[in-house]
């Protein structure tokens, strides 16, 4: 089993490989990936650097291109399929029907794996891409039973990757719009969900308060931990009540359901968090290394360690984890 | 401009369906959308129900679409997306790959519904060689980006191959979960669901705690929390739509479609200030341009 560790900057990327990813997920410098953030990800020499830093110590460099082409910017994701494979990537991560069919025509050797953007979550949907692009791997949307992931795993010849560890999305990924119906930018237009610029928060006589675009998302008391406006971890009022109507803010963490995902062979776990900080990469690669190797020990006498996921807990949303969709009742 | 009536989004019972598509046989829409989209817990219709309305109502002058689910996760919904698209003459729209995998093996057209990624004339170009006939424009796109994707399409030479569908009133739906938050705004897991969202016939409205309406809550359907609605719109879609969708509410949503009608040109403009229509505008989707 992979484990797969997220980079922003070089300075992650050396952190995940010192604690032990197998590989290290990167985006380029523009909009043609979902984490297209300021100061974040790689160009130029720096993407070379970190395919040859990666490669030097026995490594794979996958490169998400995982947003879609817009119509007057075809160009730009070509060139960014074009400069991963020239720079080194031992993988694409795509959604695109368009980007994938290009990369796949291009590079027909290129190892693809779909993106979670995509939004594949049954057997049909897998064939599709498998058929038509030629996808070695799918990732799978964090909408799925532990049950559901276990019955494609049978049913499919794909490989499968799953989510983790991190920050939860709660919706199916690549469908979801509720930012740009807030803000105007979204992850398949803009590379970002509750995009930072329309964040606001302010100190107010009902306590703190956290906009985006000027929508109250939340208010928090002086005891309460306040939170980034994620728009669908906000308290908002459901005919008189007011509570987390979509969800609290609360990270994904898997770390117990390892056994489980190893026995149905799943190919790589995913930590998410391309946006996060070398320290943060580094503490959840090195408890999650520790985990897949003990697990890999001696599976059926495997349990989370308290301090394990004390650590997760530490630099999660809200600094509480859960398993979200994998576990039915969650839903 | 054609108008076409989508999918009911939310559960209703079986007499209260039926009766709609009575009414919409009588309307001036030109096509008809059916079937469910949301939730297969939604059983007052069952699959052979849906197929035998879709075939009562066809041949009767109006163009008969069954509309499939967006989310699919269970081998039996899987399952149930097959059936439909098995079925012989009734055209179908695709709201997951997963359906238009199936239709392409049976080498059928299909409608590209706007659950299916498609943001771009290169993508349009490669659902057109897998059998697409109308494209579903996605929710959050714009007419600037509708009229790049449109001269796009001229320059390949694929601009007459399919239809151009746009939905122009309703809620929008904006996200599909894992979790339903109806059964959660009720305190129910959703294995013990109560098939509660029978009591919203038009989803629960959620609020910022400044009243402020942001979304609707439709089970594991997450909608726009203002009507998206196009009405004043219709005279810039010239030239770029030729199907305007109107998602039904209910038999009022008819009313709706003779004033769309009306103000094709421009010339019965309507009242709007209680909707939004800001994605058509580039703007922030919850937006208002006037």
């Amino acid at each position: 089993m992979e484990l797969l560790c997220p980079a922003g900057s070089m300075p992650a990327l050396k952190k995940a490989v010192a604690e032990g990813a197998d590989a290290v997920y990167i985006g380029l410098k523009d909009d043609t990936n979902a984490r297209h953030f300021a100061g974040l990800n790689f160009a130029g020499d720096k993407l070379l650097k970190a395919a040859d830093y990666l490669h030097q110590h026995g490594k794979k460099l996958h490169i998400a291109i995982n947003t879609f082409a817009h119509p007057d910017g075809w160009r730009r994701w070509q060139y960014a399929v074009d400069t991963a494979v020239d720079n080194g990537a031992d993988t694409l991560i795509l959604a695109d029907l368009a980007v994938l069919d290009y990369a796949s025509n291009k590079y027909p050797e290129l190892d693809v794996h779909l993106s979670v953007q995509a939004s594949a979550t049954n057997t049909a949907a897998i064939q599709f891409y498998q058929q038509h692009f030629n996808v070695s791997r799918v990732v799978l949307p964090r909408v799925l039973s532990i049950h559901q992931v276990k019955q494609l795993a049978r049913q499919t010849s794909v490989e499968l990757e799953v989510f983790a560890y991190g920050s939860l999305c709660i919706m199916a990924e690549g469908r979801c719009y509720l930012s740009s119906y807030m803000t105007g930018e979204s992850p398949n237009t803009a590379g970002a969900c509750s995009p930072a610029s329309f964040v606001r928060c302010q100190e107010t006589a009902q306590g703190l308060e956290s906009r985006l675009n000027d929508v109250l998302i939340d208010r928090y008391q002086p005891h309460e931990n306040a939170g980034y406006p994620t728009l669908c971890k906000g308290r908002f009022d459901v005919e008189g009540t007011v509570y987390h109507a979509l969800e609290e803010p609360t990270s994904l963490n898997t770390l117990e359901l390892l056994p489980e995902l190893m026995q149905c062979g799943i190919s790589a776990v995913k930590i998410e968090g391309r946006q996060r900080s070398p320290a943060y990469v580094e503490q959840v690669t090195r408890i999650w290394r520790q985990a897949i190797d003990a697990c890999a020990r001696d599976s059926s006498n495997f349990s989370s360690q308290p301090a394990w996921n004390q650590g997760l807990e530490a630099v999660s949303e809200g600094r509480q984890t859960s398993l979200g969709a994998y576990h039915r009742k969650w839903q | 401009m054609q108008y076409s009536l989508g999918p009911i989004l939310y559960f209703w019972p079986k007499h209260q369906v039926e009766e709609f598509y009575q009414q919409a046989m009588q309307s001036s829409a030109e096509i008809l959308y059916l079937g469910e989209t949301v939730c297969s817990k939604r059983r007052e219709l069952k699959t052979k129900d849906w197929l035998s309305l879709a075939c009562e109502l066809a041949g009767k002058g109006k163009q008969i679409v069954l509309s499939t689910m967006a989310l699919l996760e269970a081998p039996s919904e899987v399952k149930t997306l097959k059936t439909y698209c098995d079925n012989g003459d009734i055209l179908i729209e695709a709201n997951d790959v997963g359906a238009i995998q199936f239709l392409h093996e049976n080498n059928k057209p299909f409608v590209a519904g706007a659950a299916i990624n498609c943001y771009s004339q290169h993508s349009l170009q490669r659902l057109l060689k897998l059998g697409m006939q109308r494209w579903v424009m996605p929710v959050e796109l714009s007419r600037d980006w509708l009229q790049k994707i449109l001269c796009g399409c001229e320059e390949l030479g694929i601009r007459n191959q399919f239809e151009v569908e746009v939905l122009s009133y309703g809620y929008l739906p904006l996200a599909y979960s894992a979790r339903c938050f109806t059964a959660r705004s009720e305190n129910r897991p959703k294995d013990q669901c109560d098939l509660c969202c029978i009591r919203y016939p038009n989803g629960r409205q959620t609020r910022s705690q400044e009243g402020q309406e942001l979304f609707v809550l439709n089970g594991i359907q997450t909608q726009s929390g203002q009507c998206y609605n196009l009405v004043n719109d219709l005279p810039g879609m010239q030239g770029l739509v030729d199907v305007a969708r109107l998602s039904p509410l209910s038999v009022d949503t008819l009313n709706w479609l003779e004033r769309f009608r009306a103000n094709e040109r421009g010339e019965n403009p309507q009242r709007v200030e209680r909707d939004c229509n800001g994605y058509w505008h580039n703007i922030a989707g919850m937006s208002l341009a006037t």
